[in-house]
């Protein structure tokens, strides 16, 4: 699920609001988004790869909170890695062009 | 472009020829189709164009066969794998029109990767690139898109569809646009489960056209479950294709044949339901070969998201799997198709996608993993250009001041609306029916009956006394959707008395030539189900 919204790293553009299918977002007058709606947070990572600045973070776990901080997902370099795996960057889609799955079906 | 008019009731208000409802990649196509025929064209989202849905957070196979003689071979073989309820005709309008627009997405440039010999490989879609690129082609096309405007209801003249209506969740207003056609294109039901995309996929198209008039098909194929990490959203199935599994002890799953399960998709899901009833089960990925790895890791990144935010190496370490269940996603029930351009039957009212029964399309077996999403490739085409036609044929006739408001379960209930029954101990009490393996998965009759039976009071209250105001009309139209579907499907499942494809009785092993046909649902609160006999005559010829 949705768990961190980095006040730190985040631009206040509020794309993550417009662009999350579940509409678990809400804008704020003060900046930051916040996650009004974790309930409903279908866990498909895709605020994160339309965040322009890696500033969101969605644990693995699909059916409530991990309680994971901030510091702990930086530790780890967990920000941004489902992008950079994609090769998306600063929210720009990128990387298809280069993914091997016509091997597997092969493999398969 | 429409111009938005604000209404007396401060709601918005367009007008259109043909209005999509839905913004996966099957209301994209449909969109991109009806704008291509000159048609002003709406799509209203309950999410994001680009992000909503299946596919968006997927990364989907197509079914891709080439033009050629080899093409008849393809479809045949498939088709024997259908449980003998597949279409060849449709089979094969789709793969030629699901190829012409995998050729089409190539031309518009579309980022393919290439085979070594330098040639495109367009049979495989990444789902984040393939949703936002659609979104754009959508947007240069001229369509006016809404995105976060769930519909809620159709609207009918009395002779045919004129138009939805539903709320702009983000803004909080109601929204209404005035349509000569309507396509269907808002995804199965996954009965909230939680697995990629599936949030707003609550099977609001079924009751939808429903309500409308139109019929279901199919309803009883939703046995169809996926391998995922314990607790994620992760229900693809690719990388378990290469997997050891073993009970909580340690003893390894074993197969038909005595030996240890190395392969645990397709047939084989069904002994690692087994061991799923009787305790938790484990698996590791130690079949693939570290080519293969490096292979799944880059081609299918976000199956590796879960191992490792874990801390978690699935090739060499045991970790905790479970089986999502799919409902219709994964599924083939949906709404009833009975022309060759996408028709549902009721004046105006088209179907794509997910939305529709892919009976035709794959029988009483999944359509996962290619079938479906050249399924969606082909059927927006078609629904998109059907809807153009037809409301071409009614331009001219003034919108009726008169317009029904299809919409009740959820939204105007048969009796007093009651506080003490919410949308969440709906969906909570249908999801006890439908998602646990030893009912779902494995059926029997005496469980069937049960079900039945709950689902029928969880019904009652729905259509009697559920109710929402504002935005929660979302919530309530979608408890009574997935109450609905879920009423159906059990329904269905008691009617075919016989094992087929992903209906599995353990009462009732086996086919049944008696049950050679797809059976039919019709009407909302008292509905009958009949076998679709055309198929039989078909089969007999
Ligand atoms: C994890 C996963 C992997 C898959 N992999 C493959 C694969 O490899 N190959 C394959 O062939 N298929 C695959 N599929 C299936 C494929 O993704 C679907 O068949 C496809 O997405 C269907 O497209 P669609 O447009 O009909 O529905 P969806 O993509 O599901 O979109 C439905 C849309 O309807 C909208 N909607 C719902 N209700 C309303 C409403 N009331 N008002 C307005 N809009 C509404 C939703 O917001 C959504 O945008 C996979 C599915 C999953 C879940
Ligand atoms: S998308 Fe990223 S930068 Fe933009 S508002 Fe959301 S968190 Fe902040
Ligand atoms: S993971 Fe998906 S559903 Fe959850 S907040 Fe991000 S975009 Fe929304």
């Amino acid at each position: 699920m949705i768990e961190i919204v980095s006040a730190t790293r985040c631009v206040e553009c509020d794309i993550c609001v417009k662009v999350c299918p579940a509409n678990v977002f809400d804008a704020t007058e003060s900046g930051v988004p916040v996650i009004a709606r974790q309930e409903d947070c279908q866990t498909c990572f895709l605020c994160e790869i339309y965040c322009p600045t890696d500033a969101l973070y969605v644990a693995e776990f699909a059916e409530g909170p991990t309680g994971i901080t901030e510091a702990q997902a930086d530790a780890r370099q967990l920000f941004g890695s489902y992008a950079r795996a994609l090769g998306w960057k600063r929210g720009k889609a990128g990387g298809s062009e280069f993914d091997p799955t016509h091997r597997i079906r092969v493999a398969q | 472009m429409p111009k938005p008019q604000k209404s007396a009731s401060d709601s918005l208000l367009l007008q259109a020829d043909v209005l999509v409802l839905g913004g996966g990649p099957s209301a994209a196509w449909a969109a991109v189709a009806a704008a291509e025929a000159s048609a002003k064209v709406v799509l209203a989202d309950k999410g994001y164009l680009g992000t909503s849905g299946a596919t968006a957070p997927s990364n989907t196979g197509t079914w891709c066969v080439p033009p050629g003689d080899n093409r008849h071979a393809v479809v045949e073989r498939r088709w024997q794998r259908t449980g003998d309820l597949a279409d060849p005709r449709w089979m094969l309008r789709c793969v030629d029109t699901a190829y012409r627009n995998l050729l089409r997405l190539s031309e518009w440039g579309y980022p393919f990767p290439s085979e070594d010999d330098g040639r495109l490989y367009i049979a495989n879609l990444r789902g984040p690139d393939y949703m936002r690129f659609m979104r754009r082609r959508v947007l240069l096309a001229g369509v006016t898109v809404l995105d976060h405007h769930p519909a809620l209801e159709l609207l009918s003249d009395g002779d045919a569809i004129v138009g939805a209506a539903g709320v702009a969740r983000q803004i909080g207003q109601d929204w209404r646009v005035d349509a000569n056609a309507v396509v269907l294109a808002t995804g199965g039901c996954a009965f909230r489960e939680r697995i990629l995309g599936a949030t707003g996929l609550t099977g609001d198209g079924y009751l939808m056209a429903a309500e409308a008039g139109a019929s279901l098909s199919g309803m009883e194929f939703t046995g169809k479950y996926t391998l995922a990490p314990y607790g994620s959203s992760l229900n693809k199935g690719l990388p378990f294709r290469w997997a050891s599994f073993h009970r909580e002890d340690g003893s390894p799953i074993v197969g038909p044949t005595g030996e240890p399960l190395r392969n645990g998709i397709g047939d084989r899901e069904e002994e690692v339901a087994r061991a799923l009833i009787d305790g938790p089960v484990y698996a590791r990925l130690d079949q693939a070969e570290p080519a293969l790895q490096g292979w799944l890791r880059q081609g299918q990144p976000n199956c590796f998201v879960p191992y490792d935010r874990a801390g978690i190496d699935p090739f060499s370490e045991l970790f905790r799997i479970t089986l999502r269940a799919e409902g219709t996603v994964r599924g083939t029930g949906g709404i009833d198709i009975v022309s060759d351009d996408c028709a549902t039957g009721v004046p105006g009212l088209y179907v794509a996608g997910d939305a529709a029964s892919r009976e035709i399309m794959t029988g009483a077996v999944s359509g996962g993993g290619a079938v479906n999403s050249s399924w969606a490739l082909a059927s927006g085409w078609w629904a998109g250009k059907g809807a153009s036609t037809h409301a071409k044929r009614r331009t001219g006739k003034a919108f009726r001041t008169e317009v029904q408001s299809l919409g009740q379960a959820g939204l105007r209930p048969a009796s007093s609306p009651r506080v003490d029954i919410s949308a969440g101990e709906v969906i909570e009490a249908v999801r006890s029916e439908v998602t646990p393996l030893d009912k779902n998965f494995f059926r029997t009759g005496e469980g069937l009956e049960k079900s039945g039976e709950r689902l029928e009071s969880v019904w009652r209250d729905v259509r009697d006394h559920l109710q929402g105001d504002g935005l929660d009309r979302v919530r309530t139209r979608e408890a009574a959707s997935i109450a609905a579907a879920g009423r159906w499907s059990v329904a269905a499942a008691l009617h075919r008395t016989e094992s087929r494809g992903m209906h599995r009785r353990t009462d009732l092993p086996g086919k049944s030539p008696a049950f050679a046909h797809r059976l039919v649902i019709t009407g909302v609160d008292a509905f009958r189900i009949a076998g679709a006999p055309e198929r039989l005559a078909e089969l007999a010829s």
